[in-house]
């Protein structure tokens, strides 16, 4: 049976934005951890300008995701399910737009403008203000463990709809996949 | 006669500046600096510092200046840097609690701008630096702005892993306001 395919635009931003955030989390983690270092500072760093440049491409896919309408959810598929998967990817999408901007919003509250890749600045959109960073921090934190979820949700499904349905549905988004 | 009325505002106007500001306003002074850390500027202050000086805009020449700084007093912008800066690899505040710099000329560059050249000392190690700065008078005190570029390797402020000055830049951006009040009152005319 034949799904329907994603283009390649939707295909490479899905994937760039896959590699960056499965790169920008466990950054996340680690580097809060750590003890100030100049290791510390190269990892907030590279975390940040991951996070700028997600929300640069998320921009972008938007625009794509509004100027053309994936493939359509085949027939067969379970009530539940198609419901279900538009939930996940309307809050994917949601957490993909806050995340960055919560990160950002935190590093100038906390007094740390964000230049990307050490050249770009960005401009503080708050005050310093401090309050304001901390519930920022637990903001950004919150999201990403919400994040996380949901990755799992979504991969989960992927790996579901790929190795036991069998339905194609997950090799719309995999092109170096021959179809049986 | 005509030269008497034309030489009186000269005179005025010279024994009005006459003035000796030497007397220190902390609390209108501050001193700060902002590093750069991979590329993003980070703004610090130093709360707690002193100055003897004396200068008359009207012999700028003559004019001195001797800066302590209390390098426990800095905030280099967050909490955990405050704690790193003043350890070992930074100031080590407990070998060398102060920086000092002591001018040793002024010079007037016109228009109400000056260079001041000196010896700066921090971490036991002295340096040359050369700062403009501009002077100018509110009511009867006087306020000097200025700010230079100090290389913070030269000291070896930020020693072992934070020498790499790929994550913290060796550039560190200099800015003072020191407020002075007059301490002669103006010359009375004759």
């Amino acid at each position: 049976m034949q799904a329907g395919k994603y283009r390649w635009p939707a295909i490479t931003l899905h994937w760039m934005m896959a590699v960056m955030i499965l790169a920008a989390l466990p950054l996340g983690l680690v580097m809060t951890e750590l003890d100030l270092s100049p290791t510390k500072l190269k990892l907030y760093s590279w975390h940040k300008w991951l996070g700028v440049t997600l929300f640069m491409l998320l921009v972008l896919r938007v625009l794509w995701r509004l100027s053309h309408r994936p493939p359509p959810l085949p027939d067969s598929l379970p009530r539940w399910q198609r419901w279900s998967a538009h939930g996940i990817h309307g809050a994917l999408y949601v957490l993909m737009f806050a995340i960055p901007l919560s990160g950002w919003l935190m590093s100038s509250a906390k007094g740390f403008q964000t230049v990307w890749f050490g050249v770009v600045p960005l401009p503080d959109l708050v005050p310093r203000h401090e309050a304001l960073g901390e519930w920022l921090q637990e903001t950004h934190e919150v999201l990403n463990g919400l994040l996380m979820v949901l990755l799992a949700l979504h991969v989960g499904a992927a790996l579901k709809h790929l190795f036991i349905d069998r339905d194609g549905i997950a090799a719309r988004m995999m092109p170096w996949l021959k179809r049986s | 006669m005509v030269f008497r009325w034309m030489i009186l505002p000269v005179l005025l106007v010279s024994s009005a500046q006459a003035a000796d500001f030497s007397r220190f306003v902390p609390e209108r002074s501050k001193l700060e600096f902002v590093s750069r850390q991979m590329g993003v500027p980070v703004e610090g202050t130093f709360s707690r510092f002193d100055a003897r000086l004396n200068f008359d805009p009207a012999r700028p020449e003559a004019g001195k200046v001797v800066l302590s700084i209390d390098l426990a007093s800095v905030d280099a912008g967050s909490n955990e840097a405050n704690g790193e800066v003043v350890g070992k690899n930074w100031f080590d505040v407990k070998r060398f609690p102060q920086a000092r710099f002591e001018s040793t000329s002024v010079r007037s560059l016109g228009g109400g701008r000056y260079e001041a050249r000196g010896r700066m000392e921090i971490k036991g190690r002295s340096r040359d630096v050369v700062t403009p700065f501009t002077f100018r008078p509110v009511g009867n005190q006087g306020v000097f702005e200025g700010g230079f570029v100090l290389k913070r390797l030269d000291y070896g402020i930020g020693e072992g892993a934070w020498g790499d000055p790929g994550v913290v830049a060796d550039e560190v951006q200099i800015k003072f306001t020191v407020t002075a009040a007059a301490t002669t009152p103006a010359k009375p005319k004759k």
